[in-house]
């Protein structure tokens, strides 16, 4: 643990080396845009609300520095003596409800359009889970997770920061263009939500419970968005990524998905075939730890404080094997500590669990192969 | 308020003389003064997080604060910030004022006044040791929406359920108490509708207190019973829902709200005439706008939650309700500007704190106007804007009019006058952070900068860095607050008992400093103001 003016000076220094070397954007102080045809009504509700409240503003501000002004002690040794009118009083009752109506019907008529989430042309179904986003196509079939992908020299700052730095993720959502496409939100652990400021689309992820929502995005491009719901400790480390390209791409991604599904699949029984030897599975389970584990688990494998247990020289890590083996398949229900079956290959968590059994002086020299994960499963 | 002590204790060790003479101390101008203290204290706690928060958002990147440990200074900041100073601030100044502004001797209840008091510092202690547990304090906001604080909460959670019910009871005995006041210990002649309007607003934010209070209370009760009873209010997996955590915490948390900016709208109801010299315009509105706030309060909640998949029936009650709010809050701003106008302003330093307040406070009204629109609120909801929001209306709300407050009644409290000058330097300054600070959380917030992250792209670091150097400047502002208050209470040019010329009301009748016991016999209402007042503030014709 550094002292606080280490980490001060410390601090200061990268701030001189990077900090300032990202690449100087226009400063940009409206509300997005964004690329569909809400997100264009939602940008000009905006800017109607945002001018009514600067009008409003300058009216009342106006009167009141006029006031402050003219009717100082010195200008205006003598004050009036009124303090009630009831037709004022009327008036500025009744002219902010005919300006709130005003905007009210804007708004309204948008949001009937958001809330009709009907005849959609593809459905999504979102889970979010901490700290990363799964992704299923329900009429085709297929699922991926999306992970944060910026490198931890980046977040503690001992490399420069990429231009997308933290909205960047290994598997972006993929989706055609002008396709209403629907999204079912929804949670395997705390409230988490999904949104994308281009397309106006946020939708709080609860746990045991489905959200609607729907977008239709005209041009392609890469989108980005974040987590907005607070839902742990790494909050600020779930983005949001979105790949819309045109309707014949998508179609041939979708096949291009299928096969690489079948590939893994004949991979994964070449891997159950082969017998992996530790030095292997050491190599492999190094980076699916540091990939996935080490955000709560530390790279030492030494945990944080009673948070995050200790691996190294933990009870499980150095206990029964098969007890370990279910953890990490599993996980611990109501805690942090996620099933990872789902989410990781069996050559995968094989390599973890050998891993954390043979890493930092955790010495039971177990070797885990896929094969018996695949029983496990 | 220094001289006194020989009137409750006699003579005994000096140190335990003086333990007891505050532990025991019945007499509402002390229990206001304890108030006032603990909330100043926690103020510069709380603010001392919200140094964190914004030296470790000063630059992307993890500089100063672990993502865990950065969780647990924003969700203590703004448990702090809400539970800790600004409400405890409102009631000491209701325990210094009320009694002062009705011409009453007393609270109606000074032993539950003094119980009320001494709950605090002890759920305070408990909730802020939390920090130094096992798995840290709690890290899921002031929210605390469930299940991160149930099943997944630190263990210091319970101490936090104990401590939110130790200063729910405290606040509930409080408004008790106010109530009791003000219903019975009025000068005779003093009807409702002659209440100052500080007084109105304390009696309004009293009820709120009392119907929404248990509502937490329950709550958080329930976070308990989830925790460790095997209930599943807010669990799916049980048959509980987690929205519903959400629909209750903003049934309290809503009108909560109010109760962090109703008396600061009295307070500035009570500076502006005096220092426009010429009454309060609209005095009926002004109350009857109050209570339509505090009832429309109640039906606003689901503001909060539009993105929680609210069906549109639901979305759309809300949104028309929220809306409806501006309408009575626009009257207050009305007629605050038109007290103003045609009067005969000076600008001493409550003054500038109170216009302050009016102004930048309306700006957080609009904000709060655009949030009530729902589908711009799906674009704004949970990013910077709405931080921006509400430290809007909180900070030059809540905490200016504090501030405009202790300024105004601080020569009656202390017998000294503040030193003006450095008065109005903590004014300016406190201005140009304020903005500052909160201004840039705007634009941050509008390009997609979510809240309650630790860390954030590169896109927004240009606002940070220049809200972090705001908030550095603030916290400045906060150490000359200090040293002005102490350098009064240690002496200054002496007040008069008026002490602002165009001062109306009971509480200026009374020497200053005021005696620890005053109006022991009621007083004539209306007043007869002193036409004695401080050099400077010439006394004008009536
Ligand atoms: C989100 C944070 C988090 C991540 C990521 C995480 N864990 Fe855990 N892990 C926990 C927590 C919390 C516990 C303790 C659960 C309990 O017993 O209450 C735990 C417990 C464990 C244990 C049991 C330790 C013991 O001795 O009790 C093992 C083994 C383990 N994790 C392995 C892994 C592996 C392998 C990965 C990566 C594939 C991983 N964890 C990723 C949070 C995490
Ligand atoms: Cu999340």
């Amino acid at each position: 643990m550094t002292s606080f003016a280490g980490r001060l000076k410390c601090g200061l220094m990268t701030s001189v080396l990077w900090g300032f070397s990202h690449p100087a954007a226009a400063v940009v102080l409206d509300l997005r845009e964004g690329v569909t045809d809400m997100s264009r009504r939602i940008q000009e509700l905006h800017h109607l609300s945002l001018w009514i409240c600067v009008v409003m503003g300058v009216v009342v501000f106006g009167a009141m520095f006029y006031s402050m002004f003219a009717h100082r002690r010195s200008r205006h040794p003598q004050p009036a003596n009124f303090h009630e009118s009831t037709l004022v009083e009327v008036v500025w009752t009744v002219i902010p409800v005919l300006i709130l109506v005003f905007m009210a019907i804007p708004a309204t008529t948008a949001l009937m359009d958001i809330e009709d989430n009907s005849d959609a042309d593809l459905t999504v179904l979102i889970t979010a889970s901490q700290w990363k986003w799964h992704y299923q196509y329900l009429e085709a079939d297929i699922g991926f997770y999306s992970n944060l992908t910026t490198p931890d020299e980046q977040i503690n700052n001992l490399a420069p920061k990429g231009e997308h730095y933290l909205l960047e993720a290994d598997n972006p959502l993929v989706l055609p263009t002008h396709k209403k496409v629907r999204f079912l939100v929804t949670s395997n652990d705390v409230i988490h939500s999904w949104w994308v400021p281009d397309f106006a689309v946020k939708q709080d992820a609860i746990p045991g419970f489905i959200n609607e929502a729907w977008t239709r995005v005209n041009e392609p491009g890469l989108y980005r968005g974040q987590c907005t719901e607070l839902c742990g400790k790494d909050h600020a480390y779930m983005p949001v990524v979105v790949h819309v390209i045109p309707e014949a791409e998508f179609n041939q991604w979708i096949d291009d998905q299928r096969l690489a599904r079948e590939l893994a699949s004949g991979e994964a029984v070449a891997d159950r075939a082969k017998t992996w030897s530790i030095a292997e599975l050491m190599t492999i389970g190094e980076q699916v730890f540091l990939g996935h584990c080490a955000t709560c688990h530390e790279p030492t494998g030494l945990g944080q404080g009673s948070t995050y247990p200790a691996l190294a020289g933990g009870v499980i890590p150095t206990g029964p094997l098969t007890a370990h083996i279910d953890r990490v398949m599993n996980g611990k229900a109501d805690t942090e500590m996620q099933a990872w079956a789902p989410q990781l290959s069996d050559r995968e968590l094989a390599a973890v669990i050998t891993y954390e059994r043979n890493a930092w002086g955790n010495a039971t020299a177990d070797v885990i192969q896929p094969r018996a994960i695949y029983a496990a499963r | 308020m220094v001289a006194h002590a020989e009137d409750v204790v006699p003579p005994r060790p000096a140190l335990l003389a003086f333990a007891a003479r505050w532990l025991l101390t019945t007499n509402h101008k002390e229990i206001g003064t304890l108030y006032l203290w603990l909330s100043f204290t926690l103020f510069f706690i709380a603010g001392a997080m919200a140094m964190v928060i914004r030296l470790e958002l000063f630059q992307p990147g993890i500089q100063f604060a672990q993502p865990l440990f950065y969780n647990q200074m924003l969700t203590m900041h703004g448990l702090l910030m809400v539970f800790g100073v600004v409400m405890p601030g409102f009631v000491g100044l209701a325990n210094w004022q009320i009694p002062l502004m009705i011409g009453a001797p007393d609270m109606a209840l000074p032993r539950l006044n003094n119980f009320s008091f001494w709950i605090l510092p002890f759920a305070f202690t408990l909730l802020i040791s939390s920090l130094f547990m096992e798995g840290g304090a709690p890290n899921f906001g002031w929210t605390f929406y469930a299940p991160l604080s149930t099943t997944y909460g630190p263990p210091s959670t319970d101490f936090f359920i104990l401590g939110v019910h130790m200063m729910g009871i405290s606040s509930v005995l409080g408004a008790i108490n106010i109530i009791v006041t003000i219903f019975n210990l009025r000068a005779p002649g003093m009807t409702l509708m002659q209440m100052p309007l500080f007084v109105w607003t304390w009696l309004i934010t009293a009820f709120l207190l009392i119907m929404v209070m248990p509502v937490l209370a329950g709550v958080v009760t329930m976070m308990l019973t989830d925790r460790h009873f095997g209930t599943s209010f807010f669990s799916a997996a049980g048959g509980g829902d987690p929205v519903m955590f959400q629909h209750i915490f903003w049934f309290f948390g809503h009108p909560e709200v109010y109760i962090l900016i109703l008396p600061g709208f009295g307070i500035a109801s009570q500076i502006i005439p005096t220092f426009a010299r010429k009454k309060l315009f609209g005095y009926n509105s002004m109350v009857y706008a109050t209570v339509a706030i505090a009832v429309l309060s109640f039906v606003v909640w689901g503001h909060h939650m539009f993105t929680t998949g609210m069906p549109l029936f639901g979305e759309l009650f809300f949104m028309y309700a929220t809306m409806l709010i501006a309408v009575p809050t626009g009257v207050k701003v009305f007629n605050w500007v038109a007290t103003m106008w045609r009067g005969s302003m000076t600008f001493e330093t409550p003054m500038l704190f109170a216009i302050g307040f009016v102004i930048l406070f309306t700006i957080g009204g609009f904000s709060g106007l655009m949030l009530a629109l729902v589908p711009a609120d799906f674009q704004y909801h949970d990013t910077f804007f709405v931080v921006a929001h509400f430290h809007y209306v909180l900070y030059p709300g809540a905490i200016f009019g504090t501030m405009a407050a202790v300024y105004y009644w601080l020569p009656k409290w202390t017998g000294h006058m503040y030193d003006e000058r450095l008065g109005k330097l903590h004014f300016w300054v406190a201005v140009v952070a304020v903005n500052l600070t909160f201004f840039p959380m705007h634009f941050s917030g509008l390009a997609g900068m979510p809240r309650r992250v630790v860390d954030y792209s590169l896109q927004f670091a240009d606002f940070n860095m220049v809200s972090s150097i705001g908030a550095g400047l603030l916290g400045l502002t906060q150490v000359l607050f200090l040293y002005i208050v102490i350098k009064t209470i240690r002496g200054g040019p002496k007040a008069s008992a008026r002490v602002w010329d165009g001062a109306e009301g009971l509480e200026w009748t009374v020497p200053s400093p005021a005696p620890l016991h005053t109006f022991e016999t009621p007083p004539q209402f209306p007043p007869v103001m002193d036409r004695d007042v401080d050099e400077g503030t010439p006394i004008r014709n009536e």
